[in-house]
């Protein structure tokens, strides 16, 4: 039953794995689940140059955070021999511990079995073998600036995420902390540089430092590789490289909305097309739908000019949030959008966002939402 | 020195759902290496990469919590994995 299922959407939340499965006309969503019922499911991604195999970052509560492999489409999972770690640091070193693996990406489709791993407090890892065992990044994690880079951590650590391999070239990389900022590796990873250029830090003492800044989340289009977009603490920016210095899409956004949130998804084919979800960003930062009314926002042009779509969302009162790895878009002609929320809610779209359906309701906090074909 | 080692119920999917297992050590240290040898993977999410006892979880020699791995185990004695959270 399950392999004729066209589409799947991995729903990570807080308290375990579901799945929410659906033939091609994408109608009919049937959930399913749970898989590891309380554990912490921060993000789950198929491999695309082997879509039997899917990888998955977990914790419990009580326990340290580790990686499961299913070379099954999800049906059976296998714990990492040799879970992401950090170096033993020696006498008088800094001594961090992974808290938990926040971020997985496959590697580039020239390198299979090459995955990449983030984590809290910000760590790179890498795996040559499927993700069963894991390595320290040494260009990054030893690098002796990643201290300064990476060290405006909230109390909960900070994050490395958005981990982007260029499809040109595996030796291109970037990278995203919160709080950290953006950075890029021409050399698989041996060095790094900073590449905040033109990206706000308004919470910081000096607003013009290359790096403390907070992107939230980053994505680099498949067609158009040089051309990256981020929703960030401080707005949303498009960067054509080989340009260095952002521009702020953001500003077009209307005024009372802001341009703050958490995800930014693009469209799989057309590099002028991106889809956000604005989240109240004042005062407090109640980092909920903008007055209760939540809304996805799309540009078809490069972040000139957004539209809001709402139709079928909550008309008031819905008072979520939609993290950053909690949105994604299929491939299909008519582009299929779907977000989780922290509500535990899971909403569809099968027209590029101009209507929407909740497809789930009542799951666990919602933390990560990822389409497998 | 052969102990027994009381385990806490998520990490029994480690011990095929055992709740207590052999144990084989003269400090914790090594009890927890013969127990990693056995039981592959339990190890680390007890343990971090710095060898720090994590921050949910508490580890007893019979009756005294023990804050470091070099704590000495005794011929006979029980080794009790005890997880700690609060909260939702």
């Amino acid at each position: 039953m399950l392999a004729c299922m066209a589409h799947t959407l991995w729903v990570a939340t807080r308290k375990g794995l579901f799945a929410l499965r659906a033939g091609t006309t994408r109608r009919g969503w049937r959930l399913s689940g749970p898989q590891f019922l309380g554990h912490v499911i921060h993000h789950v991604v198929q491999d695309p140059r082997e879509p039997r195999v899917l990888l998955m970052a977990a914790k419990t509560g009580h326990l340290g955070p580790t990686v499961f492999r299913s070379h099954d489409r999800g049906r059976s999972w296998q714990e990492a021999a040799q879970p992401p770690a950090f170096r033993k640091a020696l006498a008088g070193e800094e001594a961090p511990a992974v808290q938990r693996v926040f971020w997985l990406t496959a590697g580039h489709a020239s390198q299979p079995g090459t995955w990449y791993a983030g984590s809290s407090p910000a760590g790179l890892f890498r795996s040559s073998d499927g993700g069963n065992h894991w390595e320290p990044v040494a260009g990054f994690n030893d690098n002796p600036l990643r201290p300064r880079w990476a060290a405006q951590g909230t109390p909960d650590g900070e994050f490395l995420h958005s981990i982007l391999v260029d499809p040109r070239d595996p030796a291109h990389l970037y990278i995203g902390i919160s709080i950290g900022g953006v950075f890029e590796s021409v050399d698989a990873g041996r060095s790094w540089t900073p590449m905040n250029d033109g990206v706000a830090a308004d919470f910081l003492p000096d607003p013009t430092v290359p790096f403390g800044h907070d992107p939230h989340c980053v994505v680099q289009h498949p067609a158009r590789p040089e051309r990256l977009y981020q929703q960030n603490h401080c707005g949303i920016y498009r960067l054509d490289r080989p340009q260095r210095r952002w521009q702020r899409i953001g500003s077009a956004m209307p005024k009372k909305i802001g341009d703050v949130g958490f995800p930014i998804v693009l469209h799989p084919a057309d590099p002028d097309t991106a889809w956000v979800v604005p989240m109240d960003g004042q005062t407090v930062w109640p980092r909920t739908s903008i007055g209760g009314k939540p809304a996805v926002y799309r540009t078809t042009n490069g972040g000139a000019s957004w539209r809001r779509l709402d139709r079928g969302l909550p008309r008031s009162q819905a008072w979520f949030t939609v993290l950053r790895q909690a949105m994604c878009a299929d491939a299909q002609a008519r582009t299929g959008l779907y977000f989780g929320t922290t509500a535990g809610d899971v909403w569809a779209s099968s027209n590029a966002g101009e209507s929407w359906r909740c497809i789930a309701r009542h799951l666990p906090e919602i933390y990560a939402v990822s389409h497998a074909a | 020195m052969s102990c027994t080692i009381r385990i806490a119920s998520p990490l029994r999917s480690y011990t095929a759902g055992a709740a207590s297992v052999a144990g084989s050590g003269a400090t914790l240290s090594a009890v927890l290496a013969h127990l990693e040898a056995h039981y592959p993977g339990i190890r680390f999410r007890m343990i971090d990469e710095q060898e720090r006892i994590r921050p949910h979880m508490r580890l007893f020699v019979n009756a005294s919590e023990a804050c470091e791995l070099t704590a000495a185990v005794r011929d006979g004695d029980t080794v009790h994995v005890i997880c700690a959270l609060s909260g939702g």
